[in-house]
């Protein structure tokens, strides 16, 4: 069968994968280029364990073709941690115990980047619609809710530079 | 070394036990580095797909594969005929997993193939040609119980009845359980309240769809690797459907995403593995969700009869219940556990539970979380919630009054030890919860629950390495934290870090049968073996030391990880550690391992009460959970945090069964909701924050006092969930689920 060739950044790496014109995005991660951190769940966009980060866009890697991937910057779970340093959510989902059986996990962590980077300040109830489209079925949210809302306050403390260190700042 | 039941649990502090440890399975799955049951490969793999019933009932005339055949790239294609004879303890499930003569329900396989792309295995399917002879069906329970009914098998003749019937019929079983006399219990009630009650069927709804990779080679032997609450089972069920040895057939657990219960039989196993035989090729299957959805078990739905007699203090004076569960097109739904576990909450003098096992043209249910125990919960604890409001009882004053405790009667036979539900009850109401406020449109409902908990048979090793490290092997898959778990039993037990031992699930070559991941059995089960294995290993350590000491082994004990002289009569010796006794391990007599081979008994009852406000929106009909606390009885808590990670999934699951979920079938016997668009489980913004206050009360049959804690937390939701919105709306709800058209009709608005 005729196969279309795709040239894509993935993580950072310059990638080169042929697929058929119908596979999706996340078959492709998945069978073709062994990133299986991205899980199918649904195959229609509606559980969230495919999320990955397109240009900067949170999207259901089940619901994009890969060859629609040409061109484009592609974030997967495989690389959110930089090296053996956790990003900060992946730490603190750890930490509280925000996940059990760990299949909705890259999922909803992939989310919650996708969130961070654009509100370092969000309310409980804007974390919860901003996942609300990622499935979690052992947890009831609680403990993920958490970890995101306190990650938040710790990335915008690093961010921020406290009073105490902006005075002494400006003393210097 | 063995524990003294009743006699050590908690009464000593722990060092490790308790604490919130991190994860050791964490760090793979933040990464996306754990690998679950789609995401193992094998070389010259094959794609196996099943073809699936369009009708509710059929009979299957011919099947016609030869077109798909000659599709490039299909290496086989197997049907009924490819499952020979087998045990009869599986046969049920030989039909299940490949139609024979019918097709049962919707989504029934019927055929399977196996080929070199998923485009290719694709188009094959497409190609087989059934020839199907469409029956009537039956989907809803009591219709299946009417003498109308269409029979879906000619051979079902009702068992547990005086009299065996002549009549073939879809009632499959019936069964009794309780003591006293209920009739003369509604003469001495001040108020008797009868309701009927039915609830939809709903679906374990884990988020990883059933995959596997199967092997087999021309040798006979085989591997399989899939994602299953017990891979024992799935080897011994996979070896008798296909005449292999048990030794010939390798089973390794994945890491499992989710399971509930659901995963706790085959489906797509024994079709991978004859696809395998046939290709003689390696043959992966991973469900589609429309699928899980059609083919893998959901919970029965219900209709459910309960009437209770109070007298005006509100004490209880009987209780009478008839359950009606439909299982799916074969027998075996939880209704026997319903009817036992319908009245566990209750102290009773006159107390009675009928349950009917009924087959209809729906796929056969699975074990879902407390198998059968929300739906009867929900139907009593809302007709003592109805008797408390007409007597203007306090719903948790008349649970205090009438709750069973140490010592009761349960209403299913046996005499409980101790329990936890009382201390439940007292911490619900001196919760502050119970004291605030509500709005407009708001209710409170409250309600308790029961599950037995299970121990079974259970196999552990656990090896001391060279440098001081532990290995420790468990057979019971970890479904949500169980490693951590275990791994900090043995660690305490050994007196050494946590970080020291590292827990596995090993492979089905390794060790000897485990039951499967069940009941709630894993922590207490598993942990206790562990603790076996670890007190096993201590001996030969203490042993080990008498050695180098010269000294008799009874004069050695093991205190704080380390030997020790057990008293200034055996010499003066210094301390030796597990590392430095496992140092001279091969000087002393070679490695140092223990073990622990067990059915595990006293796995201790669990009770819970849960508490939640719920608003109803008069115009739409929605409700929304404002408020939600779940207190629990969990002995000794190992690890606090999936103890309440436990609680908390529970409870929304229960949300989802009460409010959302249900199975809908068309007048053609479809399922029309096979997607998690239509059938909707909670997500983040349905809910608040779900309070989980751990109670302890220590299970006597458990060297730490633990309770299983994974079911319980199912039970009370439905009916808590039910209490409250019942309360706000100002009508007793009867049916399940509470979604907006049925809230609406109950206020009269539609």
């Amino acid at each position: 069968m005729f196969q279309i060739h795709v040239s894509t950044s993935i993580n950072g790496d310059d990638t080169e994968f042929s697929c058929e014109a119908d596979e999706t995005l996340l078959d492709v991660l998945r069978d073709r280029l062994g990133l299986t951190g991205s899980k199918e769940g649904c195959g229609t966009g509606d559980c969230g364990a495919c999320s990955v980060i397109v240009d900067g866009r949170l999207v259901c890697s089940c619901l994009m073709l890969g060859a629609e991937a040409e061109g484009r910057e592609i974030e997967t779970i495989e690389g959110m941690a930089e090296g053996q340093k956790l990003h900060p959510l992946q730490q603190k989902f750890l930490d509280h115990a925000a996940l059990q059986c760990g299949i909705c996990t890259p999922g909803l962590l992939i989310a919650a980047k996708s969130l961070l980077e654009r509100n370092d300040n969000p309310t409980e109830e804007e974390v919860r619609y901003w996942i609300a489209g990622n499935l979690c079925r052992c947890t009831g949210y609680d403990k993920i809710v958490r970890a995101i809302m306190d990650t938040a306050k710790d990335m915008r403390k690093q961010a921020k530079p406290t009073k105490a260190a902006a005075r002494k700042k400006v003393k210097a | 070394m063995n524990f003294q039941p009743g006699k050590d649990a908690l009464k000593r502090s722990f060092d490790i036990v308790g604490k919130r440890t991190p994860r050791p399975d964490g760090l793979d799955k933040v990464t996306g580095k754990a690998r679950f049951g789609a995401d193992m490969t094998a070389p010259g793999m094959l794609w196996g797909l099943i073809l699936r019933s369009p009708h509710a009932h059929a009979k299957i005339k011919k099947i016609d594969t030869s077109r798909a055949a000659a599709v490039n790239g299909v290496h086989a294609i197997v049907t009924a005929k490819d499952f020979g004879p087998c045990p009869d303890d599986v046969l049920d499930i030989r039909e299940n997993v490949m139609a024979r003569e019918k097709a049962l329900y919707d989504g029934h396989a019927v055929a399977a193939v196996a080929a070199t792309s998923r485009a290719a295995a694709k188009q094959a399917l497409k190609l087989i040609e059934v020839d199907y002879q469409v029956l009537p069906h039956v989907t809803d329970v009591d219709e299946a119980m009417k003498a109308s009914a269409p029979v879906i098998n000619s051979k079902l003749f009702t068992k547990g009845l005086d009299k065996t019937p002549k009549k073939a019929s879809n009632i499959a079983e019936r069964f009794e359980f309780g003591h006293g006399d209920v009739e003369k219990g509604f003469k001495e009630a001040d108020l008797v309240v009868e309701h009927t009650f039915k609830t939809e069927a709903t679906h374990q709804g884990y988020i990883e769809p059933h995959a596997c990779l199967a092997s087999m080679g021309a040798d006979g032997r085989g591997d399989i690797w899939c994602c299953t609450q017990g891979h024992f089972m799935v080897r011994n069920v996979c070896a008798g459907l296909l005449g292999m040895d048990a030794s010939a057939l390798r089973v390794t657990a994945s890491e499992i995403g989710g399971g509930f219960g659901g995963k706790t039989t085959v489906f797509i196993e024994p079709v991978a593995l004859a696809l395998s035989l046939k290709a003689n090729r390696p043959v992966k299957i991973v469900m589609s969700r429309s699928e899980v959805l059609r083919a893998s078990g959901p919970t029965s739905s219900t209709s459910i009869d309960v009437k209770i007699g109070m007298k005006k203090d509100g004490t209880i004076t009987a209780g009478d219940a008839t359950l009606r569960y439909q299982g799916g097109a074969f027998p075996g739904s939880a209704v026997p556990y319903g009817a036992m576990a319908a009245f566990a909450c209750y102290d009773l003098k006159n107390v009675r539970a009928i349950g009917y096992d009924v087959i209809t043209n729906r796929p056969k249910q699975a074990a879902y979380r407390a198998p059968g125990a929300p739906m009867a919960a929900y139907a009593v604890e809302s007709v003592v919630d109805e008797l408390c409001k007409k007597l203007t009882l306090d719903p948790l004053d008349v649970r205090l009054k009438n709750c069973s405790t140490d010592g009761s009667k349960a209403s299913y036979g046996p005499k409980f030890d101790v329990i936890g539900l009382k201390a439940t009850l007292e911490a619900a109401k001196a919760h502050p919860h119970y004291k605030a406020k509500l709005g407009k449109n708001q209710g409170r409902g409250v309600a308790c629950g029961f599950w037995f908990n299970f121990g079974g048979e259970t196999s552990v090793s656990l090896t001391v390495n060279s440098d001081g490290t532990v290995g420790l092997s468990v057979g019971t898959p970890d479904i949500g934290g169980s490693r951590a778990s275990i791994g900090n039993m043995a660690a305490e037990e050994l007196g050494i870090p946590h970080d020291k031992v590292r827990c596995i699930i090993a492979d089905t070559a390794s060790l000897g049968y485990n039951d499967v991941t069940d009941g709630s059995r894993v922590t207490f089960a598993s942990g206790l073996a562990a603790i076996n294995a670890a007190r096993d290993a201590i001996g030969k350590l203490c042993a080990r030391a008498a050695g180098i000491w010269d000294i008799p082994v009874e004069a050695v004990t093991w205190e704080h990880g380390a030997a020790r002289p057990s008293s200034p009569n055996a010499g003066k010796h210094k301390p030796m550690t597990l590392a430095e006794i496992a140092a001279q391990a091969g000087a002393t007599g070679g490695p140092v391992a223990g073990h622990c081979e067990i059915n595990a008994e006293g796995a201790g009852v669990s009770f819970a009460t849960h508490m939640v406000d719920t608003e109803i929106d008069p115009d739409t009909g929605h409700v929304k959970i404002l408020r939600y606390t779940v207190f629990q009885d969990a002995g000794k808590a190992i690890h606090p945090s999936y103890v309440e990670g436990q609680f908390q999934g529970g409870a929304v699951q229960g949300i989802g069964w009460a409010l959302n979920e249900e199975y809908i079938y068309g007048k053609d016997g479809k399922l029309q909701n096979a997607g998690f668009l239509d059938y909707r489980i909670p997500v983040a913004s349905d809910l608040p924050m779900i309070d989980a206050v751990i109670v302890e009360v220590p299970n006597p049959g458990h060297p730490y006092g633990v309770r299983g804690v994974g079911e319980t937390s199912i039970v009370p939701p439905l009916a808590a969930i039910s209490n409250s919105v019942s309360s706000a709306a100002g009508v007793r709800m009867t049916q399940l689920p509470m979604s907006p058209p049925s809230v609406l009709k109950a206020l009269g608005r539609i």
